[in-house]
């Protein structure tokens, strides 16, 4: 097992047996799905058709709740000091810590989106287009706010501001996957804008690693 | 056998951007620059007001035009020269490039701000509203809101050097993600005017294209001139910092 795996299986290990983090944020997932049929009224077909757009946004505060203490914790207790000295390079270990968060955060919301479906009345068409589309658009969610947490890690104050930065770079997302949703499931089904969001995720998962690297740098010193 | 390699001598590049020399130099231009940019700005606020014909469409309201587009057109060009100071301050590692690049990130959001208030002063009579969900405008709006986030992260780091690499890092991927952001923005939404000033030359008569380009030329000046100012105000606020620091150490050391 090479450095590149032993934090992926840290990560995931320390989540399980901390616990705690993933059950809030999957709580935090479903209540938004909760709060906004109450905000919106009972009527099934508004309901249905605000459907993707409130996974969306669920989905996208989500993912920006769980990045604030991505690498915090790992500054705080020196993880970080130790691993700048690693036998890996840094945006290596970057992108094994965004692995390891896909896989403790984002895929654990993709798996709970069936109880936002029921409770939203969403058709079976739309429910398949926006599992494809946040499988997809999630890893760009969290490459990006990768990016966010790891400016965070300097600042004393720096819970708010994250969320703040990354979220107008989180438009291109939210616009492709909400698009992909709807024209795949609708008449005259394109993949358009699903290849555009794979486009972006691919982009970001490329180049987040290196800009996450040199902010952790920055930050250890 | 140990040779020396001949000690590189800075070039004229470096040696003019050494925060010290900088305040030397460009104190000989500030005065020069603000002159400039009020003729310029005499010129073509003259231009726009008594001598550029009312169009038949819009009327009287497209004078607003000759303050809205020069800013519309310097909220990208701020960008660019903030994702430039990050460059240098990446990779040279450069205390003026921090400097430009703090400097920078306030006029920015106010010339972004200035270009939405006028469109939306402008929206309501031709359009008949205030504002619209149009492409080009909620990108205009999204580089507000980064121009805001970058203002807010500076305020918050107390070491300036150290946050200048951490925000440069920001800024980068920023520059990289406005064209994809106008992108999907246009995707999802376009109702606006194409381009004014394309690679086929003005689609406008001259009559409006003179003040036009005057009024850019004018608030173009006006960003250099307040982002000289605001340059030598922050190199000397960093200098009464430490001047303040090292006074509070001394006193210290006498005490202990």
């Amino acid at each position: 097992m090479n450095g590149f795996t032993t934090i992926i299986m840290q990560d995931i290990k320390l989540a399980i047996r901390t616990g705690g983090s993933t059950i809030t944020l999957l709580t935090f997932y479903i209540s938004i799905g909760v709060i906004m049929p109450i905000a919106i009224g009972p009527d099934k077909q508004l309901l249905a058709f605000l459907a993707p757009a409130i996974v969306w946004i669920a989905a996208l505060l989500s993912t920006l709740l769980g990045l604030e203490r991505l690498f915090v914790a790992d500054h705080e207790d020196g993880t970080l000091l130790v691993l700048t000295h690693a036998d890996i390079s840094m945006p290596a270990i970057a992108l094994a810590k965004l692995i390891a968060h896909w896989l403790i955060t984002a895929l654990p919301l993709i798996l709970a989106t069936p109880v936002l479906a029921v409770m939203l009345f969403m058709d079976w068409p739309t429910f398949v287009a926006i599992i494809l589309a946040l499988l997809l658009g999630s890893p760009a969610l969290i490459a990006l706010g990768g990016v966010g947490a790891a400016i965070a890690v300097t600042l004393k104050r720096g819970g708010v501001i994250a969320p703040i930065l990354i979220m107008p770079l989180a438009v291109p997302i939210l616009i492709f996957g909400i698009s992909a949703t709807s024209s795949l499931a609708g008449p005259g089904a394109s993949n358009a804008a699903l290849l555009f969001l794979s486009a972006f995720s691919l982009l970001s998962v490329a180049f987040a690693p290196f800009a996450i690297a040199l902010a952790l740098r920055t930050a250890a010193e | 056998m140990t040779q020396t390699a001949p000690t590189k001598q800075p070039n004229w590049f470096s040696r003019l951007a050494h925060p010290g020399v900088y305040l030397n130099w460009s104190a000989y231009l500030v005065v020069p620059l603000i002159i400039a940019t009020i003729i310029t700005f005499g010129i073509g606020l003259w231009f726009a007001f008594f001598n550029s014909p009312a169009d038949y469409q819009m009327g009287e309201t497209v004078r607003i035009m000759y303050i809205h587009v020069p800013n519309a057109w310097l909220s990208q060009m701020v960008y660019a020269v903030m994702a430039v100071s990050a460059i240098g301050s990446l990779v040279w590692r450069h205390p003026l490039a921090d400097v430009s690049m703090k400097a920078a990130a306030p006029l920015g959001a106010a010339f972004t701000a200035i270009a939405l208030f006028t469109g939306a002063l402008w929206g309501r009579p031709t359009w008949g509203t205030f504002w619209e969900w149009d492409g080009r405008m909620t990108s205009t709006l999204i580089l507000f809101l980064m121009y805001v986030g970058l203002v807010a992260l500076w305020s918050t780091f107390n070491d300036q050097s150290k946050g200048a690499r951490t925000i440069a890092v920001f800024t980068l991927v920023g520059a990289i993600n406005i064209p994809i952001i106008k992108f999907s923005v246009d995707w999802w939404n376009t109702l606006h005017q194409p381009s004014i000033i394309s690679t086929e030359g003005l689609s406008m008569p001259a009559s409006i294209a003179t003040p036009l380009l005057i009024m850019m030329l004018a608030f173009t000046l006006l960003f250099f001139t307040l982002h000289m100012v605001a340059m030598r105000s922050e190199i000397l606020r960093r200098r009464a910092n430490n001047l303040e620091r090292r006074h509070i150490a001394q006193k210290m050391d006498v005490t202990s």
